[in-house]
């Protein structure tokens, strides 16, 4: 069902805080994961089972510290678990679509709370923001111009807003079982609400006429974004493609591994390159140095960046937490997005459209490619 | 220019149940091929890695070769189905990270294709001498 959450005084925070807060009070969700207001203006993601600690919620801060995926997956993964309503922006809940598929999630006691997203900033730029410096009213103030700014001008972003923002074409995600949808309204007026029919029942909600602008905001901002996205990849590509390469654009990799711990499709337990593999022995950098004259150490960078390709790029969902990591600046985001935008063509996937698709290396059709190996 | 005294180097991940058998056969059916193959014999072509043919592309191998039993006829049922689908992407990957995907085969080699393998190393030898050396070979910042 479709309908409004009125809000007062032009607090759309609040009117949102009232909705989730009755989650909570009416037991639909044993807990809500959302972003919170720390003491100290900081946001992060939190676990709030005491609906009077929703005062401090605030999932309209245009900050993405971490992707909420891996998190709503540790509090799904395994049982016991409790029911939790997971508050998400559409990159997130595109992760957890393929963080369940790799067995890392479970959406069976989760209740999907997709946010329309139009985009966050840095987190030391989210910090240095005047809206942190103010209240918290100014800070919500900040992110509602953002969607107003996503309605009217969708080809000229803030320019503060993170790289993977400014060219995500999937600003919203289908599949939630409530969407607080901020697009295409006034969210000083009111806010629209897509929800499953039973939820909406146990909450007292009933169908309400909504404003239909919502579609038309969308599409034009994906065809912003999208015109965006293919300007970056055409930018990149001919970097990969040319002299460069991946040696090229990751020459500056000081192998932290930040880009690697982000990552939420990045899930093994102990990654490869942190395992026993890799601790070579001293004449085994001796031997690589004669042969090839000199040898980069730390040993295997490229590699590194190779095989995490191999290894998760056909899931890639583009959050950009890789280059909000990384140290050295580099363009890691928008390297897996271009090799995943090209990988998933190949295998007609899109990662985080649907839990029943599997994944293109966990499944196979006996007479496909028949051409290859031949 | 290319030398004409480059020799390249191919190593090549073999399947024990199929190709691996296939290449003894040539052996003991005393079929000449060039020498420039290093093989590797793993269980299954499914248990190729992809970061055994990345490791081996960026130390300067002039040819990765993977070799595996026919669509089918699998030891383990499905492991080359599931190689042939991870070598679609590998390759895919590398052509976008800017390296040569052609110097990565994959070729279905049975326990009775002695023929066919010493001919797939001819094959390969030669087309590696045409590229050229990998210059993952003095590109010491990788």
């Amino acid at each position: 069902m479709k309908t409004l959450i009125p809000v007062e005084n032009g607090n759309t925070l609040k009117a949102l805080q009232g909705f989730l807060k009755r989650l909570l009070e009416l037991g639909v969700v044993d807990a809500l994961m959302l972003p919170l207001r720390t003491p100290f203006g900081t946001v992060t993601p939190g676990v709030v089972t005491d609906p009077d600690w929703l005062g401090e919620a605030d999932p309209l801060a245009p900050v993405l510290p971490s992707n909420g995926a891996t998190l709503a997956g540790k509090l799904s993964a395994r049982e016991p678990r409790a029911k939790v309503g997971v508050v998400l922006r559409a990159c997130e809940l595109r992760a957890l679509v393929e963080l369940t598929k790799m067995q890392q999630a479970s959406l069976a006691d989760l209740v999907l709370i997709a946010v329309d997203c139009a985009g966050t900033y840095s987190v030391p730029g989210y910090q240095r923001s005047a809206s942190v410096q103010n209240t918290v009213v100014s800070g919500q103030l900040s992110a509602v111009s953002l969607y107003a700014d996503a309605a009217s001008k969708p080809d000229a972003p803030d320019p503060n807003l993170r790289a993977a923002c400014k060219i995500c074409e999937q600003p919203v995600f289908d599949g939630a079982q409530i969407a607080i949808e901020l697009l295409g309204v006034d969210p000083a007026q009111e806010i629209r609400v897509t929800i499953a029919d039973e939820l909406g029942a146990k909450l007292d909600l009933s169908e309400t006429a909504v404003p239909s602008g919502r579609a038309t905001v969308v599409e034009k901002l994906v065809a912003a974004r999208t015109a965006a996205r293919d300007a970056e990849f055409a930018a990149i590509r001919a970097r990969l493609e040319g002299p460069e390469g991946v040696p090229g654009v990751f020459a500056a990799c000081i192998r932290c591994h930040n880009c690697m711990e982000v990552c939420p499709i990045c899930y093994c337990k102990q990654c490869v390159f942190k395992s026993a593999i890799f601790d070579h022995e001293p004449m085994q950098f001796i031997g690589w140095a004669k042969q090839k004259g000199a040898y980069r150490l730390p040993s295997d960078t490229m590699l590194f960046h190779l095989t995490r390709m191999n290894h998760m790029a056909l899931s890639c969902v583009g959050c950009g937490m890789c280059t909000e990591a990384c140290p050295a600046e580099l363009p890691v985001g928008l390297v897996f997005r271009a090799v995943n935008q090209r990988l998933d063509a190949t295998f007609e996937y899109v990662p985080g459209r649907s839990v029943d698709e599997p994944l293109p290396l966990v499944t196979f059709k006996a007479d496909e490619w028949s051409d290859v190996g031949e | 220019m290319t030398d004409t005294n480059f020799e390249p180097k191919i190593i090549a991940f073999l399947c024990n149940w199929c190709t691996y058998t296939g290449a003894d056969l040539a052996g003991t059916s005393r079929l000449q091929y060039p020498p420039n193959v290093r093989i590797i014999r793993l269980m299954c072509s499914g248990a190729v890695d992809p970061i055994y043919v990345l490791k081996a592309d960026l130390a300067g191998a002039d040819g990765i070769l993977i070799g595996g039993c026919h669509p089918g006829d699998c030891h383990y049922q499905e492991g080359n189905y599931k190689a042939r689908r991870r070598v679609v992407a590998m390759k895919e990957i590398l052509k976008n990270a800017g390296f040569d995907e052609d110097r990565v085969w994959l070729r279905w080699i049975s326990a009775s294709e002695g023929a066919r393998f010493a001919d797939t190393i001819r094959e390969m030898t030669a087309a590696m001498k045409e590229k050229g050396p990998n210059p993952m070979k003095t590109m010491w910042a990788v």
